[in-house]
């Protein structure tokens, strides 16, 4: 039997004692000290690039991402000290400065919320603001609405697509999410599997269905019922959550705990559905 | 220099030697005593060859001043599990006011070459690269031609060594973003820890070092611990390659001892010797783009050595001197500055994609002093939460301006700038 | 993996295996085509279509050559080595070399790499079981197994990719001529007695027919009514022809589907049906033996109802007195008749995510790991060696069908394309005949030019798309666009009389120049 090793670190001055192989930011969860992030996701590798999540460690120059640093023993960390509330409000203002107001982005706002972030404190010039990519009838982009946080090139990758069709390309602000030479969707590797979707935190990567209903103003969160159900594709049975919304499916996704899919999907079992739902008249002509 | 600080030509060969041989060629490295300083190296253990980097007290000198004795022994130590291990020479070389590395490769890479096979026999590396920056392209073909002199003078001392040339990153300068250039990725910095002495290229341990420590190495298993340290400070042992440009008379690359005053380098006969056209001084940006600037009466007390500078808040970083005159506008170069870090963030991080790309805005919209609260929030997010040394120190020099304000305030009718 | 492309065909499994890649695991394909997923194999081997028998056997020979086999495992848990070792001593690399083109050295490296893995998987698909000798390839794959004990362990065993997402269901609740509910046996009596006490009627002892063997009995004119659930029959078997002329000869055909199919339109009744996953309640079973719940998310169109409710209001029709039950109150009956999954109800699998039979009891976890009994002594019954031998396609290339058609799944796009044609995909650009480059210039074939490809039963027409992934002589196409190319027309229907599976992955055809004028 292995033994598991343990970790003695002290947060907040609470001192505390975690498995070996924790991360900072999962040490603090276990004290009910909840750290905010962009970037981090619970199916991906963490890219500590949102920077939202660094905390006061005793001992380090600079603060530390608490998404990715490992936990160590004797380790002293302090969690809400001026200069990480500081460092977080300032991640928020730098993002929001970049963008509209209007952005569909529920945990950067959350977050300028919390730190009290003021969105035009860094408004003094380039935005990333552009036009939307609508080059497909399954998903739409809309860059200005993006964070950078590399959910979308760790889940296209090794994390789980394998797909490898977009990456960052470019440097500094202009560091951006490309398909290669900008080529559109269809033209690239794009596998359409949707996955990068689902676990894009704004509207930077969206469904057709989602966006088109949100620019009719029809998309209502709270009317959206949510079904669980089996894919009725191929054998591998990955569970769906239908999002129904006035008796149509309007979006598809996969719970990230369930042991088959872990939150994935293909194409078929993503946008596959619109079979249950043609209208009689294009059935007929078939 | 005053004679005390007058140094024999360590790093850089002496002009006999440079007369007699060509700077790949056997004869030199004899000539040098390299052939001696890779025997001793093959005739000691590696546990004693670490104890005599750790008695030469080097610090590395590309940048960061961190002993090289202690990453040896880290690279040393990570062997447990039989993994692949590397050396790798740093000669990216981009930043700013800095051409040392050129200089020395350009002049003598038997040198350099020595230090990282010493260096590679001493944490026991499987393959060596060369990081070579892009611009440098002419210097591939010597630096392997050195390696092959190099490995006929040790021929049990035969590991590969592979050139690589950088593609116009100053990030791919950043050990780890370097690594991921060699493996064919973006050169985006990684989080540390892991250091690479446990998980660099490849994921392997691996010893990094710029080219002038690598020279360094060479020196003092030729010459021993003891006499290595003859020159230096007793915290700081040994000698220092500047680069020195701007305002003086003579701009170039130059060997100077720890400890050595900085006016002393400035006005040397066998350095820069003095200001331009008599001008005044007004300001030394010391350590390069993230480096300091020095106001004159600061240059005047200060001695060129860490410690000392601690009390100015500077640092010797990549051993760059640019020397600004009474006519300089230093809010100007400080836009410069801001320029260059906006153009070269990798683009990773919020603070430093977003941030370095905002100072250059309200440097270019507005005074110093107009945004002076700004600059020094933002500055502070930056330095405290961007993941790499870029984004964390892309600020210094301004802060370091902003600190004093004789160098800004007086510059009343010089542009958007000027207060 | 032999005979998978499971990077198209089933990408979410596909996710899985590479994280095993990413952490070292080796990845070995097995397949005449260079598909994606041998693109991301550490090694390829391209065999010759259907020469999989002779290849496996000669790793058996090799294992067993260089005593490379788990001897105390063949000991303690198998029967029959003795004779799979006299069929496979036939084998040398070199004349497996000469049926698989593949090197002999290539099959040694392969035997022995497959050897010194300390757990070792083998996965397949349709590449194996689309075939006249289905059951001897898998046969042959268990040796290789068995001869290294990776069974019944985590990280070893046999597992085929279930190609559709209820076939294991349907096979679960006895929709197999021989099997009742829980897969159990027919001919069994006390099993036959559980469930004749349960439904109150007596039950043939005699197995059913299965599909194949319905289908002769409709050319011979023994079968005369069909009711056909969810499946397009007439577009998705082999030999589309033929299987028209037999449909033709039905005096009564049922057919119960979500759309108006091309068999739907032959019927005499259409049931309309709800879409299972989205209109319905029930279970699917995966791959993995995997039970998992199936929810009502819509109101379904029209007259359309749930399966179940259609098939009890047709015994009603029929003059027998069924109550109606949903779909839960059917499923508690499978408990109580069917012991492996006795332990499943419907709120367990809400609350587990789904359950891995058998669940013998309702605080049983669920089984990941099946066949774990051949590590623990004694192994009562022992497990037999079953020797194969090689037969070769049944249509090989003649001069007038100088190549071989192979037919598989493209990753967008599903079966006849009755679900997945009707969203808007990007790639949705219809059927392709994909040719081999040296082929397509010897036939002097340029991109998107027109072809007819004909093969001893029909012929279709379709463009041409030259790829890279194929190896000369053989032509690829899928089944997903029968409106455009009716790919089965050109299947041969050869079957495994014991599996009914027709050899869709090898027909020999010919492939010429076609321009639309030449139809009229
Ligand atoms: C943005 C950035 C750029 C750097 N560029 C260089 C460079 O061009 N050359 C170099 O030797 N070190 C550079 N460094 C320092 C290296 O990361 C690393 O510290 C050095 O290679 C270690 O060598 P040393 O131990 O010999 O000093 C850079 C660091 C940062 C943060
Ligand atoms: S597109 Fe979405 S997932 Fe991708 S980097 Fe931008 S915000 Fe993140
Ligand atoms: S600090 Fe700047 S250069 Fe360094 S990782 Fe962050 S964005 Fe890249």
């Amino acid at each position: 039997m292995e033994i598991e090793e343990s970790r003695q670190l002290t947060i907040d001055g609470e001192v505390c004692q975690v498995p070996a192989g924790t991360t900072l930011r999962e040490a603090c969860l276990q004290v009910g000290k909840e750290i905010p992030a962009l970037c981090w996701h619970e199916r991906l590798t963490p890219a500590n690039t949102c920077r939202a999540c660094v905390v006061e460690l005793e001992g380090s120059r600079t603060l530390v991402s608490s998404c990715s640093r490992m936990v160590e023993d004797g380790m002293v960390v302090h969690t809400d000290t001026p200069r990480v509330l500081h460092a977080r409000k300032g991640v928020a203002e730098l993002l929001l400065s970049t963008m509209m107001d209007d952005v569909n982005a529920p945990e950067l706002q959350k977050l300028a919320q919390a730190t009290e972030a003021d969105p035009a404190h860094f408004r003094v010039g380039e935005t990333l603001v552009q036009p939307i990519r609508d080059d497909n009838d399954l998903y739409v982009r809309d860059y200005s609405q993006c964070i950078l946080c590399y959910r979308c090139v760790a889940v296209c990758g090794e994390d789980a697509q394998n797909t490898f069709a977009i990456h960052v390309a470019g440097r500094g602000l202009q560091a951006h999410i490309d398909t290669g030479f900008d080529r559109s969707l269809p033209d690239s590797d794009c596998v359409f599997c949707g996955n990068c979707v689902q676990v894009c935190p704004t509207g930077a990567l969206i469904g057709k269905t989602e966006w088109s209903l949100r620019q009719e103003n029809e998309w209502d969160e709270k009317k959206i019922q949510v079904t669980e159900t089996t894919c009725s594709y191929c054998g591998v049975g990955c569970s769906l959550d239908l999002h129904v919304l006035n008796g149509r499916i309007v979006k598809v996704t996969s719970p990230y705990n369930h042991p088959v899919t872990q939150g994935m999907l293909c194409v078929k079992g993503r946008y596959g559905y619109e079979y249950v739902q043609a209208d009689v008249a294009h059935l007929q002509g078939s | 220099m005053s004679p005390q600080h007058r140094v024999p030509q360590r790093l850089l060969p002496d002009p006999k030697i440079v007369a007699q041989s060509g700077p790949i060629s056997p004869q030199r490295l004899q000539l040098r005593g390299l052939d001696q300083a890779l025997r001793r190296a093959w005739g000691m253990t590696v546990t004693r060859m670490i104890q005599e980097v750790q008695a030469s007290g080097i610090l590395g000198r590309g940048g960061a001043a961190f002993p090289a004795s202690v990453k040896w022994q880290s690279v040393r130590d990570a062997d447990a599990a039989g993994k692949l291990k590397y050396g790798v020479m740093n000669a990216d070389e981009s930043e700013p006011g800095t051409f040392k590395d050129r200089v020395l490769l350009e002049t003598d890479p038997l040198l350099p070459l020595t230090g990282l096979a010493i260096a590679a026999r001493g944490v026991g590396a499987d393959k060596v690269y060369v990081y070579l920056r892009g611009e440098y392209r002419h210097l591939l073909l010597p630096i392997q031609r050195a390696w092959e002199v190099v490995e006929g003078t040790v021929p049990e001392a035969v590991i590969p060594l592979e050139v690589r040339l950088g593609g116009g990153a100053y990030i791919a300068g950043e050990e780890t973003a370097l690594f991921n250039s060699i493996e064919g990725k973006r050169p985006e910095p990684r989080l540390k820890p892991p250091f690479p002495t446990v998980k660099g290229l490849f994921s392997q341990p691996t010893l990094i070092h710029n080219v002038e420590t690598l020279a360094n190495i060479a020196l003092a298993f030729r010459d021993g611990a003891g006499p290595f340290r003859k020159y230096g400070s007793a915290s700081t042992p040994g000698t220092k390659l500047v680069s020195i440009s701007g305002r003086v008379n003579r701009p170039g690359v130059y060997e100077v001892p720890f400890g050595i005053p900085l006016t002393e380098i400035i006005e040397g006969e066998d350095t820069a010797q003095g200001m331009q056209n008599g001008q005044r001084l007004q300001a030394v940006l010391l350590g390069g783009a993230a480096g300091t600037f020095l106001t004159s009466l600061e240059v005047a007390e200060a001695a060129y050595d860490y410690p000392a500078l601690r009390r100015f808040g500077a640092s010797i970083g990549s051993g760059a001197l640019v020397v600004f005159g009474e006519t300089d506008s230093l809010p100007e170069v400080a836009q410069t500055l801001a320029n260059f870090f906006a153009e070269e963030s990798c683009g990773q991080c919020v603070p430093c994609r977003i941030g370095t790309v905002r100072i250059k805005e309200m440097l270019e919209q507005f005074s110093l002093s107009e945004r002076q609260v700004d600059l020094r929030d933002l500055a502070q997010t930056m330095r405290d939460a961007s993941i790499c040394g870029l984004g964390q120190s892309a600020t210094t020099a301004l802060m370091s301006l902003l600190d004093r304000p004789v160098l800004w305030s007086k510059n009343v009718d010089r542009g958007k700038g000027a207060v | 993996m032999v005979g998978s492309n499971a990077a198209e065909a089933h990408p979410i499994i596909f996710q899985h295996i590479l994280r095993g890649v990413h952490q070292g695991a080796k990845l070995v394909v097995v397949d005449p085509r260079a598909t994606l997923t041998a693109k991301r194999a550490h090694e390829h081997y391209a065999l010759e279509i259907g020469s999989d028998i002779a290849l496996f056997n000669s790793l058996a020979h090799v294992i067993i050559r260089d005593k490379l086999q788990n001897q105390s495992f063949i000991e303690r848990a198998t029967t029959g080595f003795a004779a799979l070792q006299a069929e496979v001593t036939q084998w040398p690399p070199e004349r497996a070399a000469a049926i698989t083109g593949i090197d002999a050295s290539r099959i040694e490296h392969l035997a022995h790499a497959y050897a010194s893995a300390k757990r070792a998987m083998i996965c397949w698909t349709l590449g194996i079981t689309e075939h006249h000798n289905a059951v001897d390839n898998v046969f042959a794959l268990i040796n290789l197994a068995l001869l290294r004990g990776n069974v019944g362990r985590p990280g070893a065993g046999l597992n085929p990719l279930r190609g559709q997402n209820n076939v294991q269901g349907g096979g679960d609740m006895g929709a197999l001529p021989n099997r009742l509910p829980g897969f159990q046996d027919l001919t069994d009596a006390a099993v036959r007695n559980r469930f004749e006490l349960a439904w109150g009627v007596p039950l043939s002892p005699k197995p059913g027919w299965n599909q194949t063997q319905m289908f002769e009995a409709m050319a011979d004119g023994r079968l005369k009514g069909l009711y056909v659930i969810g499946e397009n029959p007439l577009e998705s078997e082999a030999n589309s022809h033929h299987i028209e002329r037999i449909f033709d000869k039905l005096d009564a055909l049922v057919v119960q589907d979500l759309f108006l199919t091309p068999t739907a339109e032959r019927a005499d009744v259409v049931f309309p049906a709800a879409a299972s996953f989205a209109e319905s309640e029930g279970t699917y079973t995966n791959s993995e033996r995997r039970v998992q719940l199936v929810r009502s998310a819509l109101t379904p169109p029209g007259e359309a109802r749930d399966d179940v409710w259609i098939v009890q209001a047709l015994a009603r029709a029929m003059g027998h007195p069924w109550i109606d039950k949903s779909a839960e109150e059917v499923f508690a009956e499978v408990r109580e008749l069917a012991p492996n999954f006795r332990g499943i109800t419907y709120a367990r699998l809400a609350m587990a995510q789904g359950l891995q039979w058998p669940v013998p009891h309702k605080d049983h976890p669920g089984t990941a790991v099946l066949h774990t009994r051949l590590w623990q002594d004694p192994v009562d019954p022992r497990v037999p060696f079953m020797p194969v031998d090689f037969s070769p396609p049944v249509e090989r290339p003649t001069v007038d069908y100088p190549l071989l058609l192979t037919t598989g799944r493209r990753l967008a796009f599903y079966n006849t394309g009755v679900q997945s044609n009707v969203y808007a995909h990007p790639h949705n650009q219809g059927e392709q005949v994909e040719v081999a480059l040296a082929d397509a210039e010897r036939l002097e074939l340029t991109e998107g030019m027109w072809v007819r490809v004909t093969s001893r039963r029909g012929w279709i027409t379709g463009p041409v798309h030259i790829s890279a992934s194929l190896p000369p002589g053989v032509v690829f196409l899928s089944f997903h666009f029968p409106d455009q190319v009716r790919t089965n027309v050109l299947s041969i229907d050869a079957t495994d009389p014991r599996a009914g599976t027709a050899e869709f992955k090898a027909a020999a055809v010919r492939v010429e120049k076609w321009s639309p004028s030449q139809e009229a």
